[in-house]
């Protein structure tokens, strides 16, 4: 990053956002003097309440972080010492800072934090480790750390990225909180729908420049950079999009060749068909707990099932279920009208080829020793013989998924986020199936390529009569992609319906309060917005 | 109820390593029963040549007698019952050499080995964590210098490591005795020849974990909270980077008590060392069985130790 200024005021929040790579984590590390040893940071100028930052020996800087400047990072799973008590990290700085004479008051302190960011059983959940805790009570613990001595700054790098909509809201509402009680709140993040709720001045970062600055209002009403602009069209909100971010044309003719005959569509035939799905799992105390309690949905051909839920509310646990990973403790499935989970694993193995998947993160689902053009042969249909042929499909396979045949070296490490998703994708069209679950597709893509990640997706359904069973905790992309919407909770169907149905007409409270959590790119201004106090 | 449960799972936990430990202890008791049976040449003819100092076929008669005294005259499956039985109660039979119990002679001579495993073991650690507290992650010449000789150490035999220090420290400089008996001085030079090999090997691994876990992000945020480099070093990064070390310390310490047999040779320590030269070399299967036994139970409880402060480091680790 280079030539970056802000300055920021009590009771404000400035928020940088921008892609992946943008320069804005580095920037916000910057700030507390820990943007790494082998980062050299220039600064003509940073002060803090008349302090000059850069002229700050170790022994000073440390006074001032925690203190002055309590610093939020990304995903409090790896942000917390997964090895200590929530309670003890909490109460770390007021240790380190010397604000409690005894170890009493540090306990009860740290209670009264927790309280404070909305932590229930807080006396309890201060003794137990963070992975006893929900990704919303994490982030909060986290927060409520960096609170700790009532800083004056509050530095929150992409503290709801991790989270799903309904505690991103409440995450959201803590922050707005601090903002409201005279904090400077400096936001990092990619989403522009949360930098929207409560940023009153925006800062857009682009390959470590400041490409854009304003207040709210005015980048978001009437953006001036195009790369701007092209974030804010990115933003898979619960409207309808516009225009389309895929750097592939509409048609594509190649489409057409022999190898790539549309199977004949039959639509509106049903291709796989739940009923009643359960399944329950033992938690570590041993107690069963019913993960997937008596689901069951019907996908037909060629359409697109959008499943949303909060975590946990047993979404990839069905997934897995209709993929036969996992095998249901009552009810089955029925794929192309046949018997599919209540068959051994010998007989189902021929047809397995006929249901691909694309996970989250498709780094930890490739081999990454193998090359693209090894990972995407292994799943093409045995029925292609020869080595000519097989170059040939993988070529073509790359080409459908935009990418160049020079990838077909690369090892998944050496390929961007978004290529690897496309390489994801190859590898699971090849085998040519018929349905393909998708969990959580895009949600570790930055906006921009999260567009076009999705556009893909449109594209091969239209042309190749896939149907697809698509998962996330996104409504945003679920309403963009999907044909029908189920929506789930605690491992049941909460309702099902066609895409408008849900999100124009929803009948159920939960879907409600579901929609209503969703932040929206409001491009109204914070001044115009009035404070919801969680 | 919930709470009733997990007790539960915890109790059975334990009774199930202590169960594997004893496993552990029974295989390798039946085992030193099986070398003392199917060993080539007949037992009492090794008996009556070592009480004897002849070498040579004695009378049947003799034979028979001892035969009877030591019960080899006895079905094989009843002299296995008898021997697991005498395990069970302490008695690991008597030394063809000495005709004392075996387990008199063991006891007399295990404790100066264990005490010098174990001070090895400490030590070990101690040089291991500073040396990897103090420098590790550090971009500057000290980095390199301890990673070369981490490796030195860790190749490096430790008997010969044992002969340098004697002969510069002992023999030359005068510092300690040459031949401490059981001295705490004494103690020193044997502790330290045993203890650098593992300290390379502990401290590679401790080094590498210690490296990698500077990286995360809670590290970051302790930073963040105003924590010294001190501070975050041994709060947060030890803790993690101890467990692989742990984990290798079960080892480590099978390895210490046979490495203590050459060190105390070098030094001319008490010890087991000593016991079991002899014997191996006369033959007095009784000892080199005992003293098996005993490694394989003092491996297999150091073992839970090693697991159980695990458990203690890592409170994510459930019960299984």
């Amino acid at each position: 990053m280079r030539g970056v200024s802000f300055s920021l005021q009590a009771g404000r929040c400035l928020a940088i956002v921008g892609g992946s790579g943008s320069g804005k984590s580095v920037t916000s590390r910057a700030i507390v003097g820990l943007a790494g040893r082998r980062a050299h940071v220039h600064a003509r100028q940073l002060t803090f309440a008349g302090t000059d930052l850069t002229t700050l020996n170790d022994r000073s800087w440390r006074r001032v972080r925690g203190k002055e400047i309590g610093f939020v990072l990304q995903d409090a799973l790896v942000a917390l010492d997964p090895l200590r008590q929530v309670g003890k990290e909490i109460g770390e700085a007021l240790r380190l800072h010397g604000a409690v004479a005894s170890s009493e008051e540090l306990e009860r302190r740290v209670v009264a934090l927790l309280e404070l960011v909305g932590v229930p059983e807080a006396e309890i959940k201060a003794r137990q480790l963070p992975h006893q805790l929900s990704g919303g009570q994490r982030q909060r613990a986290l927060i409520a750390a960096a609170l700790a001595l009532d800083p004056r700054i509050l530095i929150a790098d992409e503290p709801t990225t991790a989270l799903d909509v309904t505690v991103q809201a409440q995450v959201l509402g803590l922050l707005e909180e601090t903002k409201v009680r005279g904090k400077a709140l400096l936001l990092i993040s990619h989403d522009l729908a949360v930098v929207s709720r409560i940023a009153d001045e925006v800062l857009v970062m682009h390959e470590g420049k400041v490409v854009e600055r304003g207040s709210a209002d005015q980048v978001f009403q009437d953006p001036q950079h195009p790369y701007t602009r092209q974030l804010l069209d990115a933003v898979p909100s619960a409207r309808p999009r516009a225009s389309r971010h895929s750097f592939l044309p509409a048609a594509r003719p190649k489409l057409q060749s022999r190898s790539w005959e549309q199977l004949p569509s039959t639509f509106p035939s049903v291709v796989l068909s739940a009923a009643k799905l359960v399944k329950r799992f033992k938690g570590p105390d041993g107690v069963l707990r019913t993960a997937v309690d008596g689901v069951s949905f019907e996908l037909r051909s060629g359409e697109t099932l959008g499943v949303v839920g909060e975590s946990g509310s047993g979404k990839s646990t069905m997934a897995r279920m209709a993929l036969a990973l996992d095998l249901p403790d009552e009810g089955a499935v029925l794929f192309q009208g046949r018997a599919w989970t209540t068959l051994a694993e010998r007989d189902r193995r021929a047809r397995r080829r006929a249901i691909s998947v694309i996970y989250q993160d498709p780094l930890s689902s490739f081999d990454p020793r193998w090359s693209v053009g090894h990972i995407i042969s292994d799943s093409l249909a045995s029925d292609v013989e020869s080595k000519g042929e097989r170059y040939d499909r993988v070529v073509q396979l790359l080409d459908l998924v935009g990418l160049s045949p020079a990838l077909l070296d690369r090892r998944p490490l050496e390929l961007s986020g978004g290529q690897r998703q496309r390489v994801a994708i190859a590898r699971a069209i090849a085998p040519r199936p018929a349905v393909i679950v998708c969990d959580e597709p895009v949600s570790a893509l930055d906006v921009l390529i999260q567009a076009q990640v999705l556009d893909l997706l449109t594209d091969l359904k239209a042309h190749l009569n896939i149907s697809y069973i698509f998962i996330s905790h996104d409504l945003g992309v679920v309403r963009q992609l999907s044909d029908r919407v189920m929506v789930m909770r605690q491992g049941c169907v909460v309702e099902t319906g066609t895409r408008d149905e849900i999100f124009l007409n929803p009948r159920t409270d939960y879907t409600q309060r579901l929609l209503a959590a969703v932040p929206r790119l409001e491009r109204g201004g914070a001044a115009n917005r009035s404070f919801s106090r969680v | 109820m919930r709470i009733n449960s997990a007790a539960h799972v915890r109790v059975g936990s334990f009774a199930g390593r202590f169960l594997s430990a004893a496993t552990v202890v029974w295989l390798a008791a039946t085992f030193t029963f099986l070398v003392q049976c199917l060993m080539p040449g007949d037992r009492a003819q090794i008996i009556i040549n070592i009480a004897s100092g002849n070498v040579g076929e004695a009378p049947p008669a003799e034979l028979a007698a001892v035969n009877a005294k030591y019960g080899f005259d006895q079905p094989l499956v009843l002299q296995y019952a008898k021997y697991l039985w005498g395990v069970l109660h302490g008695d690991l039979g008597l030394s063809y050499q000495q005709h004392r119990p075996v387990i008199d002679i063991i006891a007399e001579q295990i404790g100066p080995t264990v005490i010098l495993a174990s001070t090895a073991l400490i030590a070990a650690w101690v040089i291991a964590v500073l040396t990897t507290v103090l420098v590790a992650g550090r971009d500057n010449m000290w980095s390199t210098l301890l990673s070369g000789v981490q490796v030195f150490l860790a190749t490096v035999p430790p008997y010969w490591l044992a002969t340098i220090l004697l002969v510069v420290f002992a023999v030359q400089l005068r510092i300690f005795p040459v031949i401490g008996g059981n001295s705490l001085i004494g103690l020193v030079l044997p502790t330290i020849a045993l203890a650098l090999e593992l300290s390379g090997f502990l401290g590679q691994v401790v080094r590498s974990e210690f490296t990698r876990v500077l990286e995360q992000p809670f590290v970051m945020s302790a930073r963040a909270r105003g924590m010294g480099e001190l501070g975050v070093r041994f709060r947060h990064v030890l803790r993690h980077a101890a467990l692989p070390g742990i984990t290798l310390s079960g080892w480590a310490i099978g390895k210490l008590l046979s490495g203590a047999i050459l060190i105390e040779a070098v030094f001319a320590r008490q010890g087991l060392g000593g016991v079991l030269v002899a014997a191996t070399s006369s033959r007095d299967v009784p000892v080199v069985s005992g003293a098996i036994l005993i490694s394989a139970g003092l491996f297999a409880v150091t073992s839970m130790l090693v697991d159980l402060t695990y458990r203690i480091v890592d409170p994510r680790i459930k019960m299984t």
